[in-house]
């Protein structure tokens, strides 16, 4: 067994739930306040198609935006001399996407079952928009938020088939976990994949957990 | 202090067609479940828009369609305190009084202070809400209204989430509370007893439409309409055709009746509250011009007092709406001792006229 992999998808599945996070909360905020039911359900559908998509047709989509042939894969190189192609950066771009729809649907939920009688209560105390989103929406739906991060990174760890289009096998550079495993299977090497498999386990499970321990704790005042 | 209302918005069913003006003293809104009370608080208050209309607050122009004005909730200086008091349950008492309060810590916390003691809340401080029973709740949340000092209050059904033994203990408490502070005071219930306890004036609201506005007792003692009556707690309403400038012809009840008050064409329905009857003995009777020989159907025992519903026993032809309902305290009641021929008179001054 070797560290590289587990090194990698953790790096990757970091970076990508940061990323997530920041993008799911947004989105979920932006399409929250969209007053127009029949605009909410269209963009609804497109921020969840990644979803239900199969993932070798996001990585498909993701080599049509970013392959050194097209546009912005071209900008990408030719200007800032990025090649996003093979490259680490596209294992996590791959997980974002993959996992963005999980974020931003759990945001959404936690961020639209907050009493609406609070909100308006909240209003009539003179409290600002942006400080009852930080004051009163954002902590009441803690929970819900914090279990679309958990979703999220545990679907970013796993991340296997938009990744293998976009970032390639590359033994220690875009080599995950699932690559690796899928490497190790396909090599007959049963032994090794198993190491890799209680590994994501392992990580798995301990950050659920971790999650579940500290949303509890958050929540005292429902005790 | 004044406030004018005058608004219209369409919902679902029904338009909310609401008018009324009040200078200071407590304003009741009076209507059913469903009736568009609340939605005009809610107006009031700026979370939400009516489709047209002015509402004018001291002088201050809070909504106005035609001019396009329409101040946000943050800027109306209404207070409104919620049928479910929504305290933020994440916050403790003090945090909650103190959330909206943009001014130094030091002067937040005098005013945080000042509003624990008066309302009774030492010690809950750092409680959580659901830590609160349902009167503690309560007095929170008149704080976090009344801390801001705003110019008009309101209550949406300010009791209903109490149990009832509670309640008028509270409404007592409350009342105390409330004089800590000056301004407009509007209450939305469909409980006439809190009307009648808390409020001066009185607007009844109809299916959306504000029907009625006045002096709360004299609601109570002349509702002028059948919906009034109805939302006032008049338990016998029955359809009748005017026969002179003072009699009626009961038509629900077959029973002609002389009125006090001169009868005038429109009007549609006749009301007589259940406590208004007066038993009288045979004898009487013969005598006597508005009475109603009584068939008893059934007798229903409350703590203080028996419901008797009758019907006239000379009735010619048998309806729905023929029962009537007598309330009468019990040791009356005990004490009558020819029940089965009851006579009841009908004093001329308990006829309610209605349109």
């Amino acid at each position: 067994m070797q560290m590289s992999p587990i090194i990698i998808s953790m790096k990757t599945a970091s970076a990508a739930v940061a990323l997530t996070f920041l993008l799911g909360l947004f989105a979920a905020r932006w399409i929250v306040k969209i007053k127009s039911e029949k605009a909410k359900m269209v963009l609804d559908g497109i921020l969840t198609m990644p979803l239900v998509l199969p993932p070798t047709v996001i990585g498909f989509f993701l080599l049509l935006i970013f392959g050194v042939n097209r546009p912005v894969g071209k900008f990408l190189l030719g200007f800032l001399g990025v090649r996003i192609v093979f490259s680490w950066t596209a294992t996590v771009i791959a997980a974002v996407v993959i996992s963005f729809p999980l974020m931003y649907r759990s945001a959404r939920g936690a961020f639209e079952q907050v009493d609406q009688n609070l909100i308006m209560a909240a209003r009539t105390l003179r409290m600002s928009e942006k400080r009852i989103f930080w004051r009163i929406i954002m902590p009441l739906a803690l929970p819900g938020v914090t279990a679309g991060g958990i979703l999220a990174f545990a679907r970013g760890l796993g991340e296997f088939g938009a990744t293998a289009m976009i970032a390639g096998n590359i033994e220690n550079r875009t080599r995950t976990l699932p690559l690796a495993i899928y490497s190790e299977v396909a090599a007959g090497d049963m032994q090794t994949a198993s190491y890799y498999v209680i590994v994501v386990l392992v990580i798995s499970f301990v950050v659920v957990v971790l999650t579940n321990y500290f949303t509890m704790k958050e929540r005292k005042y429902l005790k | 202090m004044s406030l004018m209302v005058d608004i219209k918005k369409k919902l679902k069913g029904f338009t909310l067609d609401v008018f009324f003006e009040t200078k200071g003293e407590y304003l009741g809104i009076l209507g059913a479940s469903g009736s568009g009370k609340s939605m005009t608080l809610k107006c009031i208050a700026g979370i939400e828009m009516p489709d047209e209309g002015r509402i004018v607050l001291n002088g201050k122009v809070l909504f106005d369609s035609e001019k396009k004005i329409n101040l946000k909730p943050q800027d109306r200086n209404s207070g409104y305190l919620f049928q479910n008091y929504a305290l933020f349950p994440h916050m403790t008492v003090e945090e909650n009084i103190g959330v909206g309060l943009a001014c130094s810590k030091k002067e937040k916390e005098e005013k945080i202070n000042g509003m624990i003691e008066s309302f009774h809340l030492q010690g809950l401080e750092k409680k959580y809400p659901n830590q609160l029973s349902g009167g503690q709740q309560q007095r929170a949340a008149l704080a976090r209204c009344i801390v801001y000092k705003p110019d008009v209050l309101m209550l949406d059904e300010p009791f209903s989430a109490l149990d009832s033994y509670l309640k008028e203990q509270l409404q007592t408490g409350v009342l105390e509370l409330l004089k800590l502070y000056n301004g407009e005071v509007l209450m939305v219930t469909h409980d006439r007893d809190e009307t009648y306890r808390f409020c001066k004036n009185l607007v009844i609201i109809d299916k959306g439409r504000s029907i009625l506005l006045g002096n709360t007792k004299e609601i109570f003692k002349q509702p002028k309409l059948f919906a009034a009556a109805r939302l006032t707690g008049c338990k016998n309403i029955s359809k009748c055709e005017v026969l002179s400038s003072h009699r009626v012809h009961v038509v629900d009840w077959d029973v002609i009746l002389e009125t006090e008050k001169t009868v005038t064409q429109n009007i549609k329905y006749v009301g007589i509250r259940a406590h208004d009857f007066q038993m009288i003995d045979a004898v009487e009777a013969k005598n006597e011009k508005n009475r109603v020989e009584c068939k008893i159907n059934k007798i229903v025992e409350d703590v203080f007092e028996y419901n008797v519903f009758f019907e006239n026993k000379t009735i010619k032809k048998e309806n729905d709406n023929a029962v009537i309902l007598y309330k009468v305290k019990k040791e009356e009641w005990d004490n009558k001792k020819d029940r089965e021929n009851l006579y009841l008179k009908i004093p001329e001054d308990a006829i309610l006229l209605l349109e």
